[in-house]
């Protein structure tokens, strides 16, 4: 279903001069109405529903609706993503609730290092060898001739 | 009218897309071009983030080979790939990229990707991950393209490289036969961008939304693919005269009816079985039809082609709905620690979440869709059914640039100087860019992006290359061509009082339905049960050139728009790429992505062979023509 957002809750991100729904859509389909400081999703028949706009609301002012050809009505599926976990809410048409908590990171959020700790290897561009093996693969890299 | 400010950007290496392959590009590339003193650029058409096709989350990595701990072999891996795909791949380009895979899913290990540790269930239990089968290793991957991007964001950072996110490339720019960079714009405010670079590295994905979806209204938008891959990839090595291979070899996915959820753990890690409404196996039903597709046929796991053929010949005898037996397998899995009530329920819990968790980490329009429908996995059955075509390397298609493999496996007519070169003089191919390399996959993807910077690094330090000359005339009719559908919309909307009908030009969204109307129809879509025909072809070939032609009527109202227009002729070149290809190949070698009535039959003697194509952009003309197939 495509996403939309709650006019009450949105808050047009302050008046920046993009929204986070806007930066992070892999499709471009959000939009702020600059007159009224609210977003809305373009074209919800566009909508992959990835959700990466309703994860990132920091008003939560979003959610998704099933696609109305297909899917019928009264469920839901709320995510609240932190910073370690992931919590979804899960309703369905018959009024069941499901809730779910996963983990999505191991680590501190910005803290990835390229190398992964795993160092340079050879550091010989002529060699098959990428930068960080073979400490990475944990074996000599294979190869037909060796 | 709006007014475009051209912003030119000079660069030795210029990366083009922002998902798996050009993340592993940017992090492998920042090492190299620090050493070695290049600027890098990278353009992005979404924000790194969330770009690309993991853009949602996955729930698995489908490539790990364990070489750390011997689990399998990289020929084990060459094996699998050139049998699931009935004997058509390039053993060399699938050889370096799994030896080169680990290593890669070790450093998103390390960045903070969580992999599941290894469980009793384990039917493998060798290296340290959960299997989800023989090559896959189960994650919770709801971040796994943030973590992913910010590692290559920060060594982009590293080594002074520059990003320009929102920015939709349209075309290649060309100095004879080498390539010079490339053209688009923001989709955000009114620039035109002249990207000139010495090297380029081409990674903007497979290819959605050619065939008509099986969704009729807004569910169109929920393709099996992300609907923002729309064939740039493609589009930019053809035009560019780049040799394409595989133009022929879609993938329809089986998956989980109308929500598109994955159907792999279900097979795999919780054993499942798929039925018909009767209840029958149809693998083992009909398993006399495999008889007819030869060597392939007797492949252990059977290609996932034929897998689908078999559903498709109940679906076609009216004895659907196809069925995935979800409850019966979770029951079996629980079965035993039946007796022991607070074990047993302890294991259903955990096989729920799990279940769910499939679902919510990558497809979350299903578990929607399972709770709308009361759909509780482990009470009640749930339907699966055949999706529309999808063009996408990376996975069980194969369609792609024709690129060189690396000096030590290929052999020497593949081999023509630096790895995932392309037949284009410094146009660098990875991911869903390149061919004929299938089930590289999300981690796969990665290494190759790493595989082909490291090569165009090692391309620009070799050759040390000027900047490739660009006719500043040349430039100015792109930027006019390019920014056209603003200019025929300006010129004709004032005709009718409705805007969205006027005789004088035609919006993308309309021109997409008629592209996927016609594919559907000629080429062998969901609604002509996959099935065509050199007639068919013919006439859908005739069409398709009225519609290449309307293009130039194409008209734009704002910005998304605009990219609308050009996704849309993206799609186009890969509908004309894929017609002319299956045209050409006189047999049926994947009955269950599509099936030539004319040609009904394998024909080992005559088509084990590459299907490649060339478009000559002085000319416009094509070429189709056969390549072997040489074995490692």
């Amino acid at each position: 279903m495509p996403t939309f957002v709650m006019a009450e809750k949105c808050d047009g991100c302050k008046g920046q001069d993009k929204t986070a729904c806007m930066y992070i859509c892999p499709n471009d389909l959000m939009v702020l109405d600059k007159e009224r400081m609210k977003a809305y999703n373009r074209a919800p028949d566009e909508c992959w529903e990835c959700l990466c706009c309703v994860k990132i609301c920091p008003q939560q002012a979003m959610d998704f609706r099933g696609y109305q050809d297909f899917v019928p009505m009264g469920a839901s599926c709320v995510p609240l993503r932190g910073s370690q976990d992931i919590m979804w809410t899960v309703k369905f048409r018959n009024g069941t609730v499901k809730r779910f908590k996963f983990p999505i990171r191991t680590t501190e959020e910005g803290s990835a290092v390229p190398d992964g700790g795993y160092g340079v290897g050879a550091d010989d561009i002529n060699a098959i060898e990428l930068f960080t093996e073979p400490a990475s693969l944990g074996a000599d890299v294979p190869s037909p001739k060796k | 009218m709006p007014n475009f400010e051209t912003v030119e950007v000079t660069t030795d290496l210029l990366i083009i897309g922002g998902g798996m392959a050009a993340c592993g590009a940017a992090v492998e590339v920042s090492h190299w071009a620090k050493k070695h003193g290049l600027k890098v650029v990278l353009v992005d058409k979404a924000a790194m983030d969330r770009s690309g096709a993991v853009a949602q989350g996955l729930s698995a990595i489908n490539l790990y080979l364990g070489l750390r701990d011997n689990e399998n072999t990289v020929m084990d891996y060459v094996e699998y790939v050139k049998n699931d795909l009935m004997g058509v791949a390039r053993d060399d380009l699938v050889y370096n990229i799994a030896r080169h895979v680990d290593s890669t899913v070790h450093l998103f290990e390390k960045w903070g990707l969580p992999i599941w540790p290894k469980s009793e269930d384990d039917p493998f239990r060798v290296g340290p991950y959960q299997r989800g089968g023989r090559w896959q290793v189960m994650i919770n991957g709801e971040s796994y393209k943030i973590i992913v991007a910010e590692a290559a964001k920060n060594a982009l950072n590293d080594c002074g490289a520059e990003i320009y996110e929102r920015v939709f490339i349209v075309e290649p720019l060309l100095d004879g036969n080498r390539i010079a960079g490339a053209v688009g714009f923001s989709v955000r405010e009114e620039k035109f961008y002249v990207f000139r670079a010495k090297a380029v590295l081409c990674a903007m994905g497979g290819c959605v939304g050619v065939f008509r979806p099986r969704s009729s209204g807004e569910g169109l938008g929920r393709s099996w693919y992300p609907p923002f891959s729309t064939g740039s990839s493609a589009y930019f090595t053809i035009k560019a005269g780049a040799e394409m291979t595989c133009q022929e070899v879609r993938f329809i996915p089986v998956r989980f009816k109308d929500a598109y959820g994955p159907v792999g753990a279900w097979f795999l890690l919780f054993k499942s079985t798929a039925t018909n409404a009767f209840g029958e196996v149809y693998m083992q039903t009909n398993a006399a039809e495999l008889d007819k597709w030869g060597k392939y046929a007797k492949v252990k796991p059977m290609p996932a082609n034929l897998r689908n053929w078999l559903g498709m010949i109940d679906v076609s005898a009216g004895k659907g709905p196809i069925y995935m037996q979800t409850a019966e397998a979770i029951q079996r899995l629980a079965a035993k620690y039946e007796g022991d009530e607070k074990a047993f329920k302890k294991k259903m819990k955990h096989l729920e979440a799990e279940a769910w968790e499939d679902f919510l980490d990558m497809t979350i329009s299903q578990a929607l869709l399972w709770a709308a429908c009361n759909i509780e996995p482990e009470k009640k059955e749930s339907e699966i059914a055949a999706a529309e075509p999808y063009f996408i390397g990376s996975h069980s298609g194969a369609s792609g640039a024709w690129v060189s493999g690396p000096e030590d496996v290929a052999p020497p007519e593949y081999f023509w100087g630096y790895a995932n070169l392309t037949t284009v003089d410094g146009l660098f191919a990875a991911g869903d860019a390149s061919g004929a390399s299938s089930h590289k996959f999300s981690s796969g993807s990665h290494a190759e992006g790493r595989i082909a910077g490291k090569a165009a690094c090692k391309y620009l330090v070799d050759k040390n290359p000027d900047l490739p000359n660009v006719d500043p005339a040349e430039i100015e009719a792109l930027k006019e061509r390019i920014l056209r559908p603003f200019k025929v919309y300006e010129e004709h909307k004032d005709f009718s009082t409705a805007e969205e009908v006027n005789p004088y030009y035609i919006f993308p969204k309309q021109y997409k339905f008629r592209i996927q109307k016609l594919m559907d129809e000629y080429a062998g879509g969901w609604g002509s049960n996959f099935t065509t025909s050199k007639h068919l072809l013919e006439k859908g070939m005739e069409y398709l050139q009225m519609l290449k032609e309307d293009s130039e009527k194409l008209a734009a109202r704002d910005l998304n728009e605009l990219m609308r227009c050009w996704e849309n002729i993206h799609r186009t070149w890969v509908a004309e790429a894929h017609m002319r290809t299956i045209l050409f190949r006189e047999e049926t070698r994947w009955p269950g992505y599509y099936f030539r009535a004319d040609f009904p039959s394998i024909d080992e003697e005559n088509w084990e062979v590459f299907v490649n194509t060339k478009y000559d952009p002085k000319t416009g003309e094509w070429e189709v023509f056969k390549k072997d197939i040489i074995r490692l």
